[in-house]
């Protein structure tokens, strides 16, 4: 836009409206970072002075009694430790399976390729329902496993879909027919020509994968039942949406003697603790997230060419 | 005369046939690679399907799925109803229809904003921050919620007492409880959906704008005329997109955010099978699976209903 502006002269109208412009981009960016900010400040202070509500912007008081407190606390590691887990593998499979079918997908020489895509974009508009898919993972004896949870999303069909369209708009025929030409098997073509090709959409769904794996949250509610299997969104919901008293015992008895002194109130440790899990939780994704935008940006793109 | 040609034909149509499988036969490894993918979408998301059955059975623990006996539609006759059934429906309605008209030209009009921004610094700085929320987890998300509007120690209730008003029980109301849930979403969602209205934007032609300014055009005019309709098309594809979803209304946010107090809004379909279903002591599949089958079939009428008609007046449609 800059460049045609220039061209011409603006009117104005053109002027205010550019006023205008920043001012609403400026208080949509200060509302949406204050409430980060806050949630940081308040994660380094005094648990006193952020109840009382003395902190507005900056850490009171700073102190990493909330950090140490997390950091004692096992369930946090166990549920750390899983989902990293859960994110690894189930990202490992998401991406295998994904490109097995987005690649024939993509040649327009798979004949039923229609039929095959069919049956993937049909999930999209209607599904069994919640109890049925239950059931079957029930029946399948899959039911507190952690397998359950590398399984039950194995396929993103939205992730096949820009896959299929990034290769077709990549890789053109003439590639696979000289490949041909020189005797390349399609697996062959597969790993010599496609993948080699395809680092920038695997670095996409890798990222949208990933990040699904890592909040997910209900499969988990339904799924497992053993505390050691639950992953950290579990474990956070324990803490920061149900305030589990015994939960708070456990805290309570995993700190020193001065330590309980200093917080005798209950409410205030919890306070504490509970915005310094939020930072810890949400750390690993927000502190890559800068660096990786653009791949979640090209993701959005590639997906409304299709539409 | 008529039988030779009728021959070639035949024989045209068998070559046509042999080349089809020959094809198929030269690329098994395709049809190889395909399988597993296939079979799990098959068993995964089919199985389900096929499953929902239940809702016509009264699900008997012992039989299994197969083997209970069927009822027709006493599950559904049971929901319709049921006392909870015309509050179930209208807290689903309702907050998904304010989630829609609050939240849907929201990042519309931020992306022009963000689109005409003329400090290429600022306007990266803007959609990196505003991008960010989207990636924070729901549970993650409805913490900060309580951390901030919880009334006494939230900096927002503090703030407003502060200024000599009288505190808002945003957590344990059940008026508050639709916008907190709607407005909470704008904040997390309003700037990861203006990627793809940007996208569009870029996408329309400079030189329409270079023309109507020479025609002495303002600004406001040339979106209107010229960028509105340039994204138009992808407005109603994700409108469309939308409206399949209304029955689908947030359920792990809302699921999180209820309690005693918020569940007179707060209880929606999704949530209400899942407490039947599942949470309950003494779950009831069949009933539960019901009202997810009876949720399911809803979308998908009006989302293929919403295409149709969108394909008829905008000549924009998804398939």
């Amino acid at each position: 836009m800059a460049r045609t502006r220039s061209a011409i002269k603006d009117t104005g109208l053109d002027k205010a409206f550019y006023i205008v412009d920043y001012i609403l981009l400026g208080l949509v960016f200060l509302a949406v970072i204050y409430p980060l900010i806050y949630i940081v400040s308040s994660s380094f202070s005094d648990a006193e002075a952020v109840i009382q509500g003395r902190v507005w912007l900056l850490p009171i008081r700073p102190t990493l009694d909330g950090y140490r407190a997390v950091f004692e606390y096992n369930d946090v590691w166990l549920g750390y430790g899983n989902t990293v887990f859960y994110t690894l593998a189930g990202t490992f499979v998401n991406i295998v399976l994904t490109l097995m079918v987005a690649y024939p997908l993509s040649r327009k020489d798979f004949i039923g390729r229609n039929a095959i895509m069919f049956l993937f974009t049909f999930t999209m508009i209607f599904n069994g329902g919640l109890i049925p898919t239950y059931l079957l993972i029930r029946d399948l004896g899959l039911i507190d496993t952690r397998m359950v949870m590398i399984l039950h999303a194995a396929i993103g069909v939205w992730n096949v879909i820009i896959t299929r369209t990034y290769l077709q708009a990549t890789i053109p025929q003439e590639l696979y027919d000289s490949a041909k030409v020189d005797g390349a098997s399609n697996t062959r073509v597969l790993f010599s020509i496609v993948i080699p090709l395809s680092g920038p959409i695997i670095a996409v769904i890798t990222l949208f994968y990933a990040v699904n794996h890592w909040n997910s949250f209900f499969p988990a509610l339904i799924y497992l039942r053993s505390r050691e299997l639950r992953p950290l969104q579990i474990v956070l919901r324990e803490i920061l949406v149900e305030n589990s008293p015994r939960m708070m015992d456990e805290m309570m008895a995993s700190l020193s003697e001065d330590q309980l002194e200093r917080m005798t109130e209950r409410q205030y440790l919890q306070a504490l603790l509970q915005y310094s899990l939020i930072i810890v939780a949400t750390l690993p994704v927000l502190a890559i997230y800068p660096f990786v935008q653009k791949y979640f940006v090209r993701g959005v793109m590639i997906g409304a060419i299709k539409g | 005369m008529a039988t030779e040609m009728q021959a070639q034909q035949v024989a045209q149509i068998g070559r046509r046939q042999r080349i089809r499988w020959t094809k198929i036969a030269v690329n098994w490894e395709l049809y190889l690679l395909a399988l597993l993918p296939v079979a799990w979408i098959i068993i995964f998301r089919y199985i389900p399907m096929y499953g929902a059955q239940i809702a016509f059975r009264r699900f008997v623990a012992g039989a299994g799925i197969w083997g209970s006996q069927w009822v027709g539609f006493a599950n559904f006759m049971r929901f319709f109803r049921s006392y909870n059934f015309g509050n179930v429906m209208w807290n689903t309605l309702s907050l998904s229809f304010y989630q829609l008209l609050a939240g849907f030209p929201i990042p519309i009009i931020l992306a022009i904003f963000i689109h005409y921004c003329p400090n290429t610094a600022f306007k990266k700085t803007v959609q990196m921050v505003t991008y960010a929320p989207h990636f924070i987890s729901v549970v993650v998300i409805v913490g900060i919620i309580f951390k901030l509007l919880a009334t006494r120690t939230g900096i927002v209730n503090i703030a407003i007492s502060n200024l000599g008003f009288e505190e808002v029980n945003f957590l344990g109301s059940f008026r508050a409880f639709p916008h907190v849930y709607v407005w909470t979403g704008i904040w997390q969602n309003m700037g990861y959906g203006t990627i793809i209205y940007l996208a569009a934007l870029s996408g329309v032609d400079p030189e329409l704008h270079d023309s109507a300014k020479a025609d002495g055009a303002h600004i406001l005019q040339r979106i209107w005329h010229i960028d509105i309709p340039g994204i138009a098309p992808t407005v109603i594809i994700l409108l469309i997109l939308r409206t399949g979803y209304l029955l689908e209304i947030g359920f792990e946010k809302v699921l999180l955010m209820q309690n005693g107090l918020n569940i007179r809004t707060a209880e929606v379909i999704n949530t209400y099978v899942y407490k039947i279903g599942l949470a309950s002591s003494n779950p009831s599949f069949s009933y539960a699976a019901a009202i997810g089958l009876f949720k399911s079939v809803v979308s998908f009428i009006l989302i293929v209903a919403v295409n149709r008609i969108s394909r008829r007046v905008s000549e924009t449609s998804l398939w």
